[in-house]
């Protein structure tokens, strides 16, 4: 699934587009972002409320398919502009992490 | 072939923390660098980036980039760390309240350093600074 059909499927905001047509394979949640760089694996769609420019680098140096924002959680210009140059998705829900992550199972081949 | 880059990262500032590890991860993608590789050398470098922005005030990092090994050495003037073997406890961490509101200071960045390098050495005095070594090899696979 790339991430143009996660964010049709799970009707996602989009905040930046980046590259669309990235595999998404699998998922990870978390608000930390060592966690995050120590668990989460190449092509995770990454679902936290941190939405500054250091999980943006974290995506970036993670490997991680997208970002989604869950809560309705803000982000910041800083990290909009990086995410827009470094071409990282950033969607967004008010659904809560947890909800997203169980929607997100289903669509993925287990 | 050999590649030497210098880069010199600020002090407390979170905005900005990461291009270095960023630049690097560039580079590895032109040279061809396999993709496992470019990861952990980019994530391994980026914990030690955010450690001395968070701990040390900044400092400087020199990276060599060799067919078969890149070497990272990230060198600062900050406190440097009282017990080393504490520092690397999954867990540990003295980062501010402010810091961890970022999503940082979780004490997993020494153990991720540790989980995607090869080597990790690291030398460090109090009041004088702390240097650490790290090298990620490129194997078969
Ligand atoms: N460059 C450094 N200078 C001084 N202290 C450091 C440095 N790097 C790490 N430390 C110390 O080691 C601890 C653990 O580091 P780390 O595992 O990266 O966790 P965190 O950065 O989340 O606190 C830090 O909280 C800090 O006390
Ligand atoms: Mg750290």
């Amino acid at each position: 699934m790339t991430v143009a059909e996660l964010q049709a499927a799970l009707s996602l905001e989009v905040l930046v587009e980046g590259d669309m047509t990235r595999e998404v394979s699998g998922g990870y949640c978390g608000d930390l972002l060592s966690w995050v760089m120590g668990r989460a694996r190449s092509g995770d769609a990454w679902i936290t409320v941190m939405g500054n420019v250091n999980a943006i680098a974290v995506c970036v140096l993670a490997d991680t398919a997208c970002l989604i924002l869950s809560d309705a959680s803000p982000l910041d210009d800083a990290a909009r502009a990086r995410a827009q140059a470094e071409e990282i998705p950033v969607l967004r829900s008010d659904k809560n992490t947890y909800t997203l992550a169980v929607e997100l199972s289903r669509l993925l081949p287990s | 072939m050999s590649i030497q880059l210098h880069y010199v990262v600020p002090g407390d500032d979170f905005t900005r923390a990461g291009e270095a590890s960023g630049a690097v991860k560039t580079t590895l993608k032109q040279l061809g660098f396999r993709p496992d590789v470019i990861r952990r050398v980019a994530i391994a470098m980026y914990e030690g980036e955010i450690n001395m922005v968070i701990h040390a005030g900044g400092g400087e990092a020199d990276v060599e980039i060799l067919p078969d090994c890149v070497t990272i050495l990230l060198t600062d003037h900050g406190p440097g760390i009282p017990d080393v073997e504490q520092a690397m406890q999954e867990g540990f961490s003295t980062a501010p309240e402010n810091v961890r509101n970022l999503g940082f200071g979780a004490g997993m960045g020494l153990p991720n350093i540790k989980k995607y390098t090869d080597t990790l050495d690291i030398e460090t005095e109090i009041g004088v600074g702390t240097r650490m070594r790290m090298t990620v090899r490129v194997t078969e696979g």
